[in-house]
């Protein structure tokens, strides 16, 4: 049942591009993440107020959408922008850019909670205790908060992860060969649907399986430091 | 800006909602449903049952709905003489019926999961107790621990119902026509993107925002034993 007809090197190409926008979209989610969580803790209204208005609409808006939005509505849009104030041009976005984007907007809400949870994690006293040797906001940050903060995200960061690589076989719908449109095409060409999804399922699942191993040591990893009861 | 087309586009965009909430409740349900035996025989200490089950909660959790749906849908075709044979082929050849089966699945899995946790999470001494009181099998489940388990799962289960509605998006890709899927027609017919995704994403945004009013209704209601007596209603004990 498993003959892939000569299809199998797609499939294999397929993954990596999407274990690549599945790592670029991190990279972003990660950046967007640490920026959001500090405006949800900022003493700024204004800060505030946007990152609660990110996370609140991510959180209610599919992600088909999202991405549909993205890579069609958003060129459409400058677009006709632009050509209401007289310099009319016309964009065209890469598919891969317009992935590794949406997706890393979509899960930089996802992050931006994981963040805010891990900094609220870190006990007051051993701010207080850094500010009062001196140490000024931005040190403190760097020495005393964000070592630790990472520990207490880094669950939440996997679980924001797997779900992101799943997701990134939405981005099929624009085009991009990454592992889910490699087996539509191979699926379409051989006609043997069940047995080209049922491989690219089996690819999904293996990225899942490595990443929850590499999740528990980097646990590990990140509480060498905490005495064990 | 002219945003006509948006209220041409409205009664068919209402529509869309409408099967958008209908293919949530019934997925929501049937999965709720088979979710609860799930949950239980993975907790079962016989490896026959848990482990089947353990089996298929990391293979719907392990890989991304859109496979799911796309092995259900077009998959089910590769074994098309066969289903005609037991008369299967009907109700695989529907959208409809693969969308709302793969969902179900779907949503069944990371439920199971969910409730997992929460039976896990029902202190032993209420077992204890339920157990010297002569409560066993059926009835222990029944009366003590799944309705604490419930009221535990209830902020990650609607966490759960709040995705599956947005993950029903993905049912326009097998072409039914859902929220996501009438707003894709009209833009691929009129070639005005931006206005009607971002009219459906508002939809959305109401939907689930709504939804999850409901869901802490439902949990104020539920942990009111959990909460100080108002003080009225207090007084007025006092005062008697």
């Amino acid at each position: 049942m498993l003959d892939l007809r000569g299809y199998g090197w797609m499939l294999w190409q397929g993954l990596e591009l999407t274990i690549l926008v599945g790592l670029g979209a991190m990279a972003l989610a990660l950046v967007l993440g640490l920026i959001g969580a500090w405006g949800k803790l900022s003493r700024a209204r204004a800060g505030r107020w946007a990152a609660g208005t990110y996370t609140t609409v991510i959180r209610g808006v599919p992600e088909l959408l999202l991405i549909l939005l993205v890579y069609y509505g958003v060129p459409t849009l400058i677009q006709d922008i632009a050509e209401g104030a007289g310099y009319p041009f016309i964009i065209d976005i890469n598919p891969f850019v317009a992935g590794v984007i949406t997706i890393g907007f979509i899960y930089g809400a996802f992050a931006t909670e994981v963040f805010r949870g891990a900094f609220l994690a870190v006990p007051r006293g051993q701010i207080e205790a850094a500010r009062a040797h001196g140490m000024g906001r931005a040190l403190t940050f760097r020495r005393i908060v964000m070592p630790q903060m990472w520990r207490f995200a880094l669950p939440g960061l996997g679980n924001v992860w797997m779900v992101l690589i799943k997701a990134t076989a939405l981005i099929s719908v624009i085009q991009l060969e990454e592992l889910m449109r490699s087996a539509d095409i191979a699926a379409r060409a051989t006609k043997l649907p069940f047995t080209f999804f049922f491989v690219a399922s089996l690819f999904y699942l293996g990225i899942t399986i490595v990443s929850m191993v590499v999740q528990r040591r980097a646990e590990v990893w990140a509480n060498r430091g905490v005495r064990r009861a | 800006m002219d945003l006509a087309i948006v209220w041409e586009s409205m009664p068919r965009l209402l529509e869309g909602a409408a099967l958008t909430v209908e293919i949530t409740v019934i997925s929501v349900a049937i999965g709720l449903a088979l979710a609860i035996p799930l949950a239980i025989m993975r907790l079962s200490p016989n490896p026959l049952l848990w482990m089947p089950v353990y089996g298929y909660i990391l293979y719907f959790r392990g890989t991304p709905l859109l496979v799911q749906l796309f092995l259900v849908y077009y998959g089910s075709g590769q074994f098309r003489v066969f289903l005609d044979g037991i008369g299967l082929w009907v109700l695989f050849r529907e959208a409809y019926f693969c969308a709302v089966l793969t969902l179900t699945l779907n949503t069944a899995a990371y439920t199971a999961e969910i409730l997992r946790g929460a039976i896990q999470g029902v202190p032993r001494g209420d077992i204890e107790a339920a157990r010297a009181l002569g409560y066993s099998g059926t009835l222990l489940y029944r009366r003590i621990v799944l309705p604490k388990a419930f009221r535990l799962a209830l902020p990650a289960y609607t966490n759960e119902v709040v995705f599956l509605l947005q993950a029903t998006s993905l049912v326009s890709i097998i072409t039914l026509l859902d929220l996501t899927g009438v707003a894709r027609i009209i833009v691929a017919r009129s070639f005005e993107p931006y206005k009607l995704y971002i009219t459906a994403g508002l939809m959305y945004l109401a939907m689930t925002y709504f939804f999850l009013f409901l869901s802490r209704r439902l949990e104020h209601w539920l942990s009111a034993h959990m909460r100080e007596r108002p003080a009225s209603a207090a007084a007025d004990r006092a005062s008697r």
